[in-house]
């Protein structure tokens, strides 16, 4: 088995969720891997921190948040003709919300909690992409 | 040493029986994989987060709940007169305003205490007009 891969100073994330424990696991979790990340509360943060010009290689938008929900958050990131990985994360599971998430312009879904195994894929494609 | 190594069997024993008790599951063994020396609290940081959030959760349900239902026994009191339930609806909004769950409780009990005894009035009353 391949030993963890660290990415340190090479990958960016950015981490959408207005839960404080999902932050917290979240951010940890890339920080593991060695990836810097940058939290925001709701999608109009993610949008706006967009439009002050900075980019993320990864972007972990939740579902359900207020002031502007992932699904918004996502099409309007796609609408600004932001490329980064845009990977959904939410604890709604059925088939018809996880499909209008995707065709808001995700590339992946995942049930929350992540796992460091999906994470380590997610940022090894991320990775051999760039 | 002794001590700690004692007092690490404890912790280890006992979080084995949330395990087993059905507190806890798995994703609470990726939470402390995710500790390290780095974040030496975090699970502590992580638990402590979620109780603050699930405090204010549960507040905000109970006083918007009540907050409800109550403005709908003061609208229906004053429709009948009922003047004494309709004024002890009234702390009730400020309560829970300020999410303060023991004082919407309170305010509670001393709507239905008013209420039952109204009702006992009116029934007396009632009685006593069918004589």
């Amino acid at each position: 088995m391949a030993s963890p891969q660290n990415f340190a100073s090479k990958l960016t994330a950015l981490v959408v969720d207005d839960h404080k424990t999902y932050q917290k696991i979240h951010q940890k979790m890339l920080n593991n891997f060695g990836v810097k990340s940058h939290v925001v509360e709701n999608g109009k943060e993610a949008v706006d921190i967009h439009c002050h010009g900075k980019k993320f290689d990864l972007i972990l938008m939740d579902m359900d948040m207020p002031i502007m929900n992932g699904i918004e958050a996502t099409k309007e990131l796609r609408a600004m003709g932001v490329c980064s990985t845009i990977v959904g994360v939410t604890s709604r599971t059925t088939e018809a919300e996880i499909l209008k998430f995707m065709e808001a312009g995700l590339d992946d879904y995942q049930e929350k909690p992540l796992t460091k195994p999906k994470l380590s894929s997610i940022l090894g494609n991320i990775n051999s992409n760039k | 040493m002794d001590d700690m190594v004692q007092l690490q069997k404890k912790l280890f024993d006992y979080t084995a029986s949330l395990f087993q008790e059905g507190f806890l599951d798995n994703q609470f063994n990726q939470l402390e994989q995710l500790q390290d020396e780095s974040n030496p609290d975090f699970v502590v940081e992580v638990v402590t987060l979620f109780f603050d959030d699930a405090e204010r959760i549960l507040n905000e349900l109970t006083t918007s709940l009540l907050d409800a239902h109550v403005h709908q026994l003061k609208g229906s009191s004053s429709s009948i007169g009922a003047q004494r339930v309709h004024e002890a609806c009234i702390p009730f909004r400020n309560f829970c305003t300020e999410q303060n769950v023991e004082g919407c409780l309170k305010s509670l009990q001393q709507v239905k205490h008013e209420y039952s005894l109204m009702e006992e009035e009116l029934l007396a009353s009632r009685l006593a007009d069918l004589k």
